[in-house]
């Protein structure tokens, strides 16, 4: 086995595999602009319609729509990497925004502190989560199905009708949902920075890429000597993290919590991914493609007001667009498995 | 530990979780166990448990719909949309589950013809059948469905002679139907074998496809009847209705033992599964305890579905290997 390893690669196989993996490149990032593209479309066709869609009011409501999705998308990305699901985190964006409102009401905590609860309170939460899928053995989707009911569940009983409201909410956390920096809300370069940080993580570290070993084959990663079930507890940590952050930065936008704030987002951060291109079967995709299927989301919907289209159609587009999203995903993949397959032929 | 793993496993635990929570139920609460309360508790989940006998064969296929409470409001719109136009309620019916088919044909042909994986298809058609749910109605709400339909949907009516909802009635003759199929017929071994490795069961000669794209028109033919059952029993059509539904429908198959990962199961431990839950629920009413720890219940017992098995397999395999430990012992003592 080792023998085999340490041989030299002939000269020529280390050259196919250069173009092989440019091939490979060039689709993935085909992939990223064709979203890339479709959004650009869609917001041009959209201004040209109605030019007040890109307007300074217009610009900072898109991405102030858009900043929680792409942080919750960034999260889930990175447990979906692992071919795993975290479905709980709305009902965890509901627990922190609901604890984090709790906590400040009639206070004057400041906005770290709050950030910081809602970090911490979304980790625990994931840990949770992440302990049971990595050293129970038991498949995510039904473990965090579970999860979901009981952090909802918990939510719901602790808050039992009770809501936050703005007015008791200190101003230093308001400020975080609503001020900006050289005219760009707080929201978005939070969002932009944690999707720099992230992607720039898994691109380059080892255990970043490890993730996406652990996704392409568990076993073989196993076998290659990569720490699964700690990478699988990492990356549900930091899905748990996200969500707590995003449940902070929610209080922070919007003021007033309810007890189901969230609920049912677990399902549109997911989509989010899954347009985004990253493969709900592991091992592929990036960050930057589920933020900007975040940000396509966000903007079909607000095009749609802004267009007067009926409402009722935007799931319906939505869902069409999912479908054609991963129908090109794997077309695109076909296509590639053949061409690598013919030009190894050769 | 054989005994114990051979008789003891998780749907059969289920089994009689179920019949204790029914035991301690008559036992504690007043107006629990009379037949008014019974047909109630099983009329509340005669959706759930209506959709959980499909969506048994495509788990244990390793295939999922979460389309279906969906493709159920999406019936629901229809039959809607279609009595406020003046159909024929004889007529609106065939027409719903033929939007119930087609929606599962669309299902199935992505995943079978297109090879994409049923989970990201499914949350797909869950946003566009849901979507097209309130295109077809809007956020109306058609109410005046005729008296004699409603009747039969509703658990007040029930089977005469019985304290059985005709919906109930009409799920467990198909119960026991698809658990005919599931377990006695080559039909339902060649479910498991391509739940529990479908290129195998491709090379034996299985047509898994043309099986599995069965599987998804059957299940989106079973949402849509469960979407005109909901509509009357509730005397209401609208887009959203059973919003949700279909995590309460994989929560009872996979509480009642079905693994995830396709290949094991039994479809008797999924009726457990949705009884289960719909008892304890009623149970939990009964007893003014609130819906937010009812709805941590099902989690806890959601996790405890996975997690029970699993361990007790652990400890299993932990005495077996000290007993084998133990008699390694004196083996080598000896020499």
């Amino acid at each position: 086995m080792t023998t085999t390893l340490d041989k030299p690669t002939p000269e020529t196989g280390a050259e196919e595999g250069r173009s092989a993996r440019s091939l490979v490149d060039a689709v993935f990032r085909a992939r990223e602009i064709a979203i890339g593209g479709a959004l650009a479309l869609l917001v041009l066709g959209t201004w040209i319609a109605n030019p007040g869609f890109l307007d300074d009011q217009g610009i900072k409501d898109l991405l102030l729509n858009s900043s929680i999705l792409v942080l919750l998308a960034v999260g889930q990305s990175v447990v979906v990497i692992t071919r795993n699901i975290d479905l709980s985190v709305g009902s965890v964006v509901g627990l922190t925004a609901f604890a984090c409102g709790h906590f400040v009401s009639g206070t004057d905590h400041s906005a770290p502190t709050v950030v910081l609860l809602g970090i911490a309170l979304g980790t625990v939460c994931g840990l949770v989560s992440g302990a049971l899928v990595s050293f129970g053995r038991v498949p995510a989707l039904v473990v965090t199905l579970g999860m979901l009911y009981i952090i909802q569940g918990i939510d719901h009983a602790w808050a039992h009708g009770e809501q936050i409201n703005a007015v008791n909410v200190p101003d230093g956390v308001l400020a975080l949902g609503s001020g900006s920096v050289l005219g760009i809300p707080y929201l978005p370069l939070i969002s932009a920075a944690v999707l720099a940080a992230t992607g720039y993580f898994l691109r380059t570290y080892r255990s970043g890429r490890e993730l996406y070993a652990i996704g392409s084959s568990p076993d073989a990663a196993r076998l290659a000597g990569i720490p699964v079930r700690r990478r699988i507890l990492a990356a549900y940590a930091f899905s748990g993290a996200i969500a707590g952050f995003a449940g902070a930065l929610w209080l922070a936008r919007f003021g007033t919590v309810v007890a189901d704030a969230a609920n049912g987002w677990e399902l549109t951060v997911v989509s989010a991914v899954v347009v985004g291109g990253v493969a709900i079967t592991g091992g592929t995709g990036s960050v930057w493609g589920a933020a900007l299927g975040a940000l396509l989301l966000t903007t079909i919907g607000s095009a749609l007001v802004v267009l007067k289209v009926d409402s009722f159609w935007q799931q319906a587009i939505t869902g069409v667009l999912l479908l054609a999203a991963i129908t090109t995903d794997r077309v695109l993949q076909v296509r590639t498995t053949s061409a690598l397959r013919k030009r190894s032929r050769r | 530990m054989t005994a114990l793993t051979k008789y003891l496993r998780w749907d059969t635990a289920v089994g009689i979780l179920l019949i204790a929570v029914f035991l301690a139920g008559s036992g504690t609460t007043e107006g629990f166990a009379n037949t008014d309360n019974l047909s109630a508790a099983l009329g509340d989940v005669s959706e759930i448990a209506l959709i959980a006998l499909p969506m048994t064969l495509l788990v244990v296929a390793g295939q999922v719909d979460l389309s279906v409470a969906s493709m159920l409001g999406l019936s629901s719109a229809l039959a809607g949309s279609l009595w406020q136009a003046g159909f024929a309620f004889e007529l609106i019916v065939p027409l719903c589950l033929l939007a119930g088919a087609v929606g599962g044909l669309l299902n199935g042909w992505l995943v079978t013809r297109v090879g994409l994986p049923s989970l990201a298809v499914t949350i797909g058609t869950l946003t566009l059948y849901r979507g097209l749910a309130s295109v077809i109605l809007g956020d109306e709400a058609v109410a005046d469905f005729p008296e004699t339909y409603a009747r039969y949907a509703a658990y007040t009516e029930t089977v005469p002679g019985t304290f059985v909802p005709y919906p109930v009635a009409l799920f467990a003759v198909l119960a026991v139907g698809t658990a005919i199929a599931l377990h006695c017929t080559g039909f339902g071994r060649s479910l498991f074998a391509i739940g529990a490795q479908e290129d195998a069961a491709w090379f034996a000669g299985i047509r898994v496809k043309r099986l599995k794209l069965v599987l998804f028109v059957v299940s989106g033919l079973v949402a849509s009847f469960a979407g005109i059952v909901y509509t009357l029993r509730y005397g209401s059509a609208r887009a959203d209705n059973g919003l949700g539904l279909e995590l309460v429908v994989i929560a009872s198959v996979l509480l009642g033992g079905v693994d995830f990962d396709g290949g094991k199961g039994t479809l008797g431990g999924a009726v457990a599964g949705v009884l289960l839950i719909g008892l304890l629920t009623n149970l939990l009413t009964l007893n003014d305890i609130s819906n937010e720890i009812q709805v941590i219940v099902t989690g806890l017992l959601l996790v405890a579905s996975v997690l029970t098995p699993r361990l007790i397999a652990v400890l299993a395999e932990r005495r077996h290997r000290r007993k084998a430990a133990e008699e390694s012992v004196p083996v080598s003592a000896a020499i």
